[in-house]
């Protein structure tokens, strides 16, 4: 009986004492590696060039910090690095709001209209999911070309817009909301989109926040599509940027700007996913159902 | 499903379906369809004419060596990146679950590597194991061990693959830190009171209830491996050496744009065409267990 009492302590709980001590230890173990490579690439955009290419670099902060970053935004490799974050920003933010008022109005349509061709059309939608970028890329570029849209923000972001996954989330949350709603809009004589956007869009607020936040960072983290279309450095984002900023034969890279760069690429996403976890979280397991 | 009360009309519902499905259509379907039907020419070298093989195209991609060797190497890749990544945020996700306070400290810090870009994340470990400026690849030189992806095959593939299971983390972790805290408490007592250890409630109670977890985020890594690394590899090593790391849309794109061979680049469009279509079916069915579960 004794015996059963102690284990029981030690076995249930397990949550106490060295145990949990333990336990700390090793999520900030997990989280130091996981950590490592970016705490690397800040270190290294606080040095100079000197103190990289005779390795061992510093393991901690230099005092170049402003001077790299400087350099970085404001003349950079090719091109300032602050165009490239323009870039990024406008076609980030483009493709996240241009996928979701697409998606929001075909769900609209999809879920309180009974119409023509409106399975097929679904179906169609739906296919999509089945053709990433990567698997069409030479005729994508073909089309793009063909409307004279290489190097233009519209050649960035309008082949990435359409996106069955938010199309499906919207219907699903459509289809959850009660039908005495769109009922009493229709016996008050109030009209299809009056209906949408006072009821049926303010209640899809918290999902569109979600998919927002999701839909960002897809579009801030794309790389194939620009490297592809825009061949005018003016018009690249940060994302494919950097790899632009290593020199093609035997020199040394300008580790201290490209690492600078590096960090400043990573900023807006990760303000976006710490600052808004919640929505996050929410907004990932959402678009995976 | 369906909605019990509808808006009458049709001209209005097509109109607001129209801007997507023009999306689709122009930049989604022509485009796949223009891959298909190319991939059943080979065009001159001056792009001039081109000319009708049938099924010609894949054949010679099945024959040729270079093709079902990037075959081996995605199979290899994806496997890797999976199984690393998962069985790391697993790992994690255990341990964060064990605690009362902290876990949602430890939480925000390990979704970070979800906000950077495969990319980017190419370019740090890039920077960590580089030949020449490399700490990591240094302090190994130091225990006598020469690093050098840019000529071993080997541990080209390896960086890649550290460096796409590294972004991959997060999303990993959340999900299953998500799955560790639905599982039922009491479950967990009720073996805790019978004496079994920690480690042995993981693998005989809460492994077998995670299940459903872990197979839709076997499928949806291994469509992450396919498809979203290839900033990782093109930062990386591009593809080499000696092919050793040209995963399937890596050789697309290297066919297509660099070696200029459209016949051949559209017939493997065609083939991750059907490759992506059995994915999307599989996560499909996985993703309908998961929902019943």
């Amino acid at each position: 009986m004794a015996q059963t009492r102690q284990s029981t302590q030690s076995g249930m709980v397990e949550k106490r004492g060295r145990s949990l001590w333990l336990t700390h230890v090793l999520m900030i173990i997990g989280v130091l590696v996981v950590f490592f490579p970016i705490w690397l690439a800040f270190v290294a955009s606080t040095v100079t060039q000197a103190d990289i290419v005779s390795p061992p670099m510093p393991l901690v902060p230099g005092e170049h910090f402003f001077e790299n970053y400087k350099k970085a935004l404001f003349s950079g490799i090719n091109v300032p690095v602050s165009t490239m974050l323009i870039n990024s920003l406008i076609m980030a933010i483009g493709i996240a709001l241009g996928k979701i008022a697409i998606s929001l109005v075909s769900a609209f349509a999809i879920v309180y209209f009974k119409f023509p061709g409106r399975t097929f059309f679904f179906w169609l939608i739906f296919l999509t999911l089945m053709l990433p970028v990567e698997v069409r890329i030479v005729p994508t570029y073909e089309v793009i070309a063909g409307f004279g849209m290489l190097n233009s923000y519209s050649g960035l972001i309008l082949p990435l817009v359409a996106s069955a996954t938010a199309t499906f989330l919207f219907r699903q949350f459509f289809l959850t909301i009660p039908d005495e709603l769109a009922e009493a809009a229709r016996v008050d004589g109030a009209r299809p989109m009056r209906f949408f956007i006072d009821i049926v869009i303010p209640m899809s607020r918290t999902n569109i926040a979600a998919l927002f936040v999701i839909l960002f960072i897809y579009g801030w983290n794309q790389y194939l599509w620009p490297l592809l279309i825009t061949t005018d450095p003016e018009m690249n984002t940060i994302v494919m940027g950097i790899k632009q900023m290593f020199p093609s034969g035997d020199d040394f890279a300008d580790w201290p700007v490209i690492m600078a760069t590096s960090i400043l690429a990573m900023i807006p996403p990760v303000i976006v996913v710490v600052s808004m976890q919640k929505l996050f979280v929410r907004g990932l397991v959402d678009s995976e159902k | 499903m369906e909605k019990r009360v509808t808006f009458k009309g049709w001209k209005l519902p097509l109109l607001l379906i129209f801007p997507q499905l023009l999306i689709s259509v122009v930049f989604f379907f022509y485009p796949a369809g223009q891959a298909i039907w190319q991939s059943l020419f080979i065009p001159d070298p001056f792009g001039l004419s081109s000319q009708f093989v049938g099924l010609g195209n894949f054949e010679f991609l099945l024959s040729d060596q270079y093709y079902r060797a990037s075959f081996l190497t995605t199979a290899i890749f994806s496997i890797l990146v999976t199984v690393v990544s998962m069985v790391v945020a697993l790992f994690l996700a255990v341990m964060a679950d064990r605690l009362i306070k902290g876990a949602g400290v430890y939480r925000t810090l390990l979704i970070w590597p979800y906000a950077v870009a495969p990319a980017v994340a190419g370019v740090l470990w890039l920077f960590m194991f580089n030949t020449r400026v490399g700490v990591v690849s240094w302090y190994v030189g130091l225990l006598g061990y020469d690093w050098n992806h840019v000529l071993n095959g080997g541990e080209a593939m390896g960086l890649v693959v550290v460096a796409s299971s590294w972004g991959r983390i997060s999303y990993n972790f959340l999900f299953f830190f998500a799955a560790l805290q639905a599982v039922p408490k009491s479950v967990i007592e009720a073996a805790a009171i019978d004496g079994a250890r920690f480690w042995r409630r993981f693998f005989t109670i809460v492994l077998p209830l995670l299940s459903p977890t872990v197979f839709f985020l076997l499928v949806v890594n291994i469509v992450y491996a396919f498809f979203e690394t290839f900033g990782v590899i093109h930062t990386i090593t591009s593809g080499g050496p000696q092919q050793s790391t040209t995963i399937l849309v890596y050789k697309v794109f290297s066919d297509g744009f660099v070696g200029q061979d459209l016949g051949s680049s559209a017939a493997q469009s065609v083939v991750l065409l059907v490759l992506v279509g059995a994915l999307t079916i599989v996560q499909f069915k996985f993703i309908e267990k998961r929902v019943h579960y």
